[in-house]
């Protein structure tokens, strides 16, 4: 601080100093403080606000709790909240998509780190950019049309004789809302693993390939710990999108799909009642940040090593 | 063994970016057939109707519009408050970094959603708090003004970010030297800092600008009435659609490859420069041997 006074003066420190301060306060801070303050209270006539019936409670938070629907998994059925069933759907889903995503960035991030020739290597993360510069609500367009009822992916599985008839891609469950949020997010995981493998010494792969090393073993033993925090922060940044994206659920979703962001939605647009959004908006902060410390600590990462 | 593996993961590569260019030009191919519906099949001839249906589709154009404003205002903003936040990181240490750190880094990770609603109910409660319920002034209604806000706060991380890489390689001597030869508080600033600086502000601008005309979650609950480009398409997508759409997203497709091309072209002249550069101080270091 006092080496910043020394630089820039006391006029241009004060105003860097006043520029972070109006964004982490008037941007993030009290946002989310009023978002907290307001999900205690009830949702309210103009003419009632401040009124005696304008207490704080827990109400907003148990509506989670209401109208409960009957399922069965495994032949035992049991009633769950539908809000808590969304919810939990939400987040497997969501690991679901990270999962797979990982499972697809791997080889090629592998393949960009350590086969690729490397003069060609600017070309082809190039190539893997524009998917990212076209904006996600055109790339879930796209993946509307691939699964349509008529649509190319049917045409084409029936033309080389997979299937006899068209089927309802996005009217399966959870389906097309998968297959969008993976074509979606993939790149995120994509670039930090490639990061992270790319800072392993080659020669470490090599005398384990001299010393007997059968692949898949290398790949254990070395690449992927030695990639862990990108692959961390990578599986961080997929889960989180997934989870809090309404775009792609909201276009690919079908009638038994429904995503945790949609019911807040649902509540602040249809229902007009912020104060119940803001208490599902909070819960789902509150439960994402939780399961994605809960899993650094399963996986030994530190945060430190995410933000690299 | 080795070559068969090495040609499977060329064959994985080439799957990898079929898979990933494959749908945009199904999409784009959808904007030439003439057909009610966008799809590819059934094949109905081609037709460019529906890039003068989308010049005729006001809202869009007004759409549009609105996109490059946010996108100009979200750029400027969080630039400025990205460099001023990088600057001040990189000058503390200690606790009061990692906290402060920490809090910026988090606006990354916080749903859209929950940016989006907390923000639209701050200032309308700012509002109302200050000039009562029915007669808040401008900035305390819903509007495309409270969307930049929202898309400010977690993109300014991102500048600070890359602003922050950047001072990483600054010497910091050269200030020293410049305030000891007497030069003002602001010329170090203007002359010394700032101009280290611009490569990294200005892929900072960039990516905001983009990331702005990306986002819909913080836009969506913060719009009011107004529309920009995603919101636009999505409730199209929701709400029958024509391949309009689609004529759309073949001309921004269309940009983005033309950037690209540029990109890559200029960046081969320079390789090649390069190249030749060293060749030669080869040959001369051969020659002098």
């Amino acid at each position: 601080m006092q080496d910043m006074l020394r630089r820039y003066g006391p006029g241009l420190t004060l105003l860097m100093c006043l520029l972070v301060a109006f964004w982490l306060i008037m941007l993030v801070i009290v946002p989310n403080i009023t978002l907290f303050e307001q999900s205690f209270r009830p949702y309210l006539p103009v003419t009632e606000i401040g009124g005696p019936r304008d207490t704080y409670s827990l109400g907003n938070y148990m509506k989670v709790f209401d109208g409960r629907v009957e399922k069965s998994i495994l032949g035992f059925s049991y009633t769950i909240p539908v809000h808590v069933y969304t919810f939990l759907l939400t987040i497997f889903y969501s690991m679901v998509v990270t999962v797979l995503c990982f499972l697809m960035a791997y080889p090629l991030a592998y393949y960009m780190a350590k086969i690729v020739n490397p003069r060609s290597l600017p070309t082809l993360i190039l190539l893997l950019f524009i998917p990212l510069w076209v904006s996600e609500v055109l790339r879930a367009f796209a993946w509307w049309i691939i699964l349509a009822f008529k649509g190319p992916l049917n045409a084409l599985l029936q033309a080389v004789g997979l299937i006899e008839d068209p089927i309802r891609w996005t009217n399966m469950g959870y389906t097309g809302v998968v297959i969008g949020l993976i074509y979606t997010y993939v790149l995120f995981m994509l670039f930090p693993v490639y990061n992270a493998i790319q800072s392993l010494d080659t020669n470490q792969i090599e005398a384990a390939e001299d010393l007997g090393a059968p692949w898949w073993k290398i790949h254990w033993r070395i690449v992927l710990p030695h990639a862990k925090p990108g692959i961390a922060s990578g599986s961080v940044m997929v889960f989180m999108l997934s989870a809090g994206s309404l775009l792609v659920p909201s276009i690919l979703g079908s009638t038994t799909s429904q995503w945790f962001t949609q019911t807040i939605d649902q509540w602040f647009k249809d229902a007009l009642d912020w104060n119940t959004a803001s208490a599902y908006a909070f819960l789902l902060l509150l439960l994402c940040t939780l399961i994605v410390t809960l899993a650094m600590w399963l996986f030994r990462v530190k945060l430190s090593d995410i933000a690299k | 063994m080795h070559k068969l593996r090495q040609n499977l993961s060329h064959l994985y590569m080439m799957l990898f970016l079929l898979y990933l260019l494959l749908p945009l030009v199904v999409m784009s191919g959808a904007a030439f057939n003439d057909s009610k519906l966008p799809s590819i099949v059934p094949w109905k001839g081609w037709t460019t109707i529906w890039f003068s249906e989308m010049i005729a589709d006001q809202r869009m154009m007004k759409a549009f519009v609105n996109t490059l404003w946010v996108a100009a205002a979200v750029a400027v903003i969080s630039v400025v408050i990205g460099t001023a936040s990088a600057i001040l990181i990189n000058s503390i240490s200690g606790r009061a970094r990692t906290v402060l750190y920490g809090m910026m880094i988090s606006t990354i990770l916080i749903p859209g959603v929950v940016i989006g609603i907390s923000t639209m109910i701050m200032w309308t409660q700012l509002g109302g708090l200050l000039f009562g319920p029915d007669t808040r002034p401008w900035p305390f209604i819903p509007g495309l003004h409270l969307s930049v806000l929202g898309q400010v706060s977690y993109i300014s991380a991102m500048v600070m970010l890359l602003v922050l890489a950047r001072l990483q390689s600054f010497d910091a001597g050269l200030e020293e030297a410049a305030l000891d030869l007497g030069a003002s508080h602001s010329q170090v600033m203007r002359r010394i800092l700032l101009p280290h600086l611009y490569p990294a502000i200005g892929a900072g601008a960039a990516v905001a600008f983009f990331q702005s005309i990306e986002n819909f979650n913080v836009t969506q609950f913060t719009r009011g009435g107004a529309d920009t480009l995603t919101v636009y398409v999505f409730s199209k997508v929701r709400s029958g659609i024509t391949p309009t759409i689609n004529a759309l997203a073949f001309l921004l497709i269309m940009v983005t490859l033309i950037l690209a091309l540029v990109y890559e072209v200029n960046r081969r002249r320079k390789a090649r420069i390069e190249a030749a550069r060293e060749a030669e101080a080869r040959r001369a270091e051969a020659a002098e041997m």
